[in-house]
Parts: C-alpha cells; sequence; structure tokens
C-alpha cells in the first residue's frame, strides 16, 4: 500500500518533469519567427478584410474560411441537446398516468 | 536559450490559477467548489485579457458563469452537497 | 428566491443583459466576441428570470414549443445560408465566390452571409442554454 502509493508518486513527479522540459523547449512567447508564424497566417492577416469584408479575424476564419467545422459544430451542439432531453425529460403522459 | 521578459501579472495570475484548481480538488462541499470554479474561470478570462485575446476572454467568462449556474441546479436537484 | 430587492433588481437590468447578449451577436463581425459568447449571455438572462421569478413564469416566457422550434431551425438556418452559395453556382457555403455584395468593412452591414449566419448560431445557443437548464430544473428525481 505505502510502496504503491509511493510509486505513484515517483510517476507524477517523472510526467512533470517531461511536461516542465517540454514546455522549456517551446519556442518563446510573441516572437517574429516562431513557427506559427507560417504562410497560412500571413495570407489570413493580409487578405482577411479583403475576402471577407469583415474586420474580426476571428469571426472571418470561423463563419467563412472555416465554416464547414462551425456548422458540425453546431450539430454537435443539437446532438448533445437532443441526448440530454431525451435523458432526463418526463413527459406530460408519463407524468399523468402514474 | 534565452527568455523573454515575462509580464509579471501573468504570473501572479497563473499562480492564483494553479491554487484555484488545486483547491477544487481538497474541496469537499460541492457548492464552495463550484464557486471556486467560477473564480478559476475569472482568473482565466483575464489572463486571456493580457495575451491580447478578448474574443476568449468574453467566452470565458459567459461560459464559466453558465458552467456555475447549470452545476449548482444539478447539486441542488440531486441534494448531494457532500461528496 | 422570493426577495424584493432583487427582484426589482432584476426587472431593471435583465432587459439590458439581454440587449447587450444581441448587441454583442449582431455585432461579432465588427468587434471582439461573436456568436457562441453572444449566445451565451441572451441564454443567462432568461436563466436568471427563471431563477429569480420562479420556474413557471420562465416556463411561460419561453414555452416548449417556442424553444423546440429554435432549437431546429437554427441548425437548419445554417444549411438554408449555405444553399445561397449553390443556387448562384458557387460552392457550399461560399461567400465572396457566390456574388454577394460585401459592404464597405467596419460597417453593420458588412460581410455579407456572415452576419446572418451569426444571427443563427447566436440564438441556438441561448436555445441550447435555456433547453438544458428547463429539463435539469424540471427533472423528476
Amino acid at each position: 500500500m505505502r510502496i504503491g502509493k509511493l510509486l505513484i508518486l515517483l510517476v507524477a513527479l517523472l510526467v512533470a518533469y517531461g511536461i516542465l522540459i517540454t514546455v522549456a523547449e517551446l519556442p518563446p512567447y510573441g516572437m517574429p519567427d516562431n513557427p506559427v508564424h507560417n504562410q497560412v497566417s500571413e495570407r489570413y492577416i493580409n487578405e482577411a478584410v479583403e475576402d471577407t469584408g469583415v474586420l474580426n479575424m476571428v469571426t472571418a476564419i470561423v463563419l467563412d474560411y472555416r465554416a464547414y467545422d462551425t456548422m458540425f459544430e453546431t450539430i454537435v451542439l443539437f446532438t448533445a441537446t437532443l441526448a440530454v432531453v431525451i435523458t432526463l425529460k418526463t413527459s406530460k403522459r408519463e407524468e399523468s398516468g402514474k | 536559450m534565452h527568455f523573454v521578459a515575462v509580464d509579471y501579472w501573468i504570473m501572479i495570475l497563473l499562480f492564483i490559477l494553479v491554487v484555484a484548481s488545486l483547491a477544487m480538488y481538497f474541496i469537499k462541499d460541492l457548492v464552495h467548489a463550484v464557486i471556486v470554479y467560477g473564480a478559476y474561470s475569472l482568473t482565466m478570462a483575464l489572463i486571456w485579457l493580457q495575451m491580447n485575446t478578448p474574443d476568449l476572454a468574453i467566452t470565458e467568462a459567459a461560459a464559466g458563469i453558465c458552467m456555475t449556474v447549470l452545476m449548482m441546479v444539478v447539486i441542488f436537484r440531486t441534494s448531494r452537497r457532500e461528496e | 428566491m422570493r426577495d424584493f430587492i432583487l427582484k426589482r433588481v432584476a426587472a431593471i437590468i435583465l432587459p439590458f443583459i439581454c440587449t447587450y447578449g444581441f448587441y454583442v451577436i449582431l455585432h461579432g463581425h465588427v468587434s471582439p466576441g461573436g456568436s457562441f459568447a453572444g449566445g451565451i449571455i441572451v441564454g443567462l438572462s432568461f436563466i436568471a428570470f427563471s431563477t429569480i421569478y420562479g420556474i413557471e413564469k420562465g416556463r411561460a416566457r419561453l414555452p416548449e414549443t417556442v424553444l423546440t422550434w429554435t432549437e431546429s431551425f437554427g441548425t437548419l438556418w445554417y444549411g438554408i445560408m449555405g444553399m445561397v452559395g449553390i443556387t448562384k453556382g458557387a460552392p457550399f457555403l461560399a461567400n465572396k465566390l457566390a456574388g454577394i455584395d460585401l459592404g464597405v468593412p467596419g460597417t453593420l452591414s458588412s460581410g455579407g452571409l456572415i452576419s446572418l449566419i451569426g444571427l443563427g448560431v447566436g440564438i441556438r445557443v441561448a436555445s441550447t442554454i435555456v433547453t438544458l437548464f428547463f429539463t435539469m430544473m424540471e427533472e423528476k428525481s
């Protein structure tokens, strides 16, 4: 029992060490020569207003460039609500019957 | 490897974030844990605001409050406060 | 939750919260915010109303049929807006390719289909949250 808990602590510390090493190796925040700033984000920043006529670039990406993504996101929301209603709803007919 | 001068506000906010998420694990009363979750999501919204993403800040604040209310409703409906 | 002061303060403040939610939805393409955040704010105003004034009065304001229709048509509205591109000979969900007038960037009427899609998604998110709340409150445990 005691040894098992020590083993769990050791594994947790090892995982934390690995994660912290990975964080230390990340490129610094907000630098212009980071690998995230490639041609994709360059194209979005330069041509979003011309392509969509929208000033807020997040809305331009969510509702125009990646519109399929948002569409299936709303379908996922619909399915989740449907599951909750089917599971928890007690209908009027069933209530009066009992 | 070189470091950027990190804003000290983000350091303080991240510390509050770690403390709040540890407190959510250790608190026994579920209603108190939900209130601490509200503080967690407010801190997260402030961090997003510090990192210049107001979109995520608004969404985080609204969704955090919404989740707090819904979890409180579930706790009071099932009438099981202590875990 | 039958406090007099709480009821009067809520009666003053809740219409403004609801209006602010619709403002965030409709200005999602000009200022920060968007349909998801605005929809959650609109839904929270209804949730606060039915928490303070009682679940029956909240149900009287938003009957089950209204919630069901908004829930279904919010999802369908996205598909209908996508079909606009097909009727003009462009791909599904096309905006600029379909030849829609984009307007002047920065004004409320800019963006073509984007503001219409955002309005549908916002109303859909609001009805989702209100439906979840009502279903959980009326559950017979």
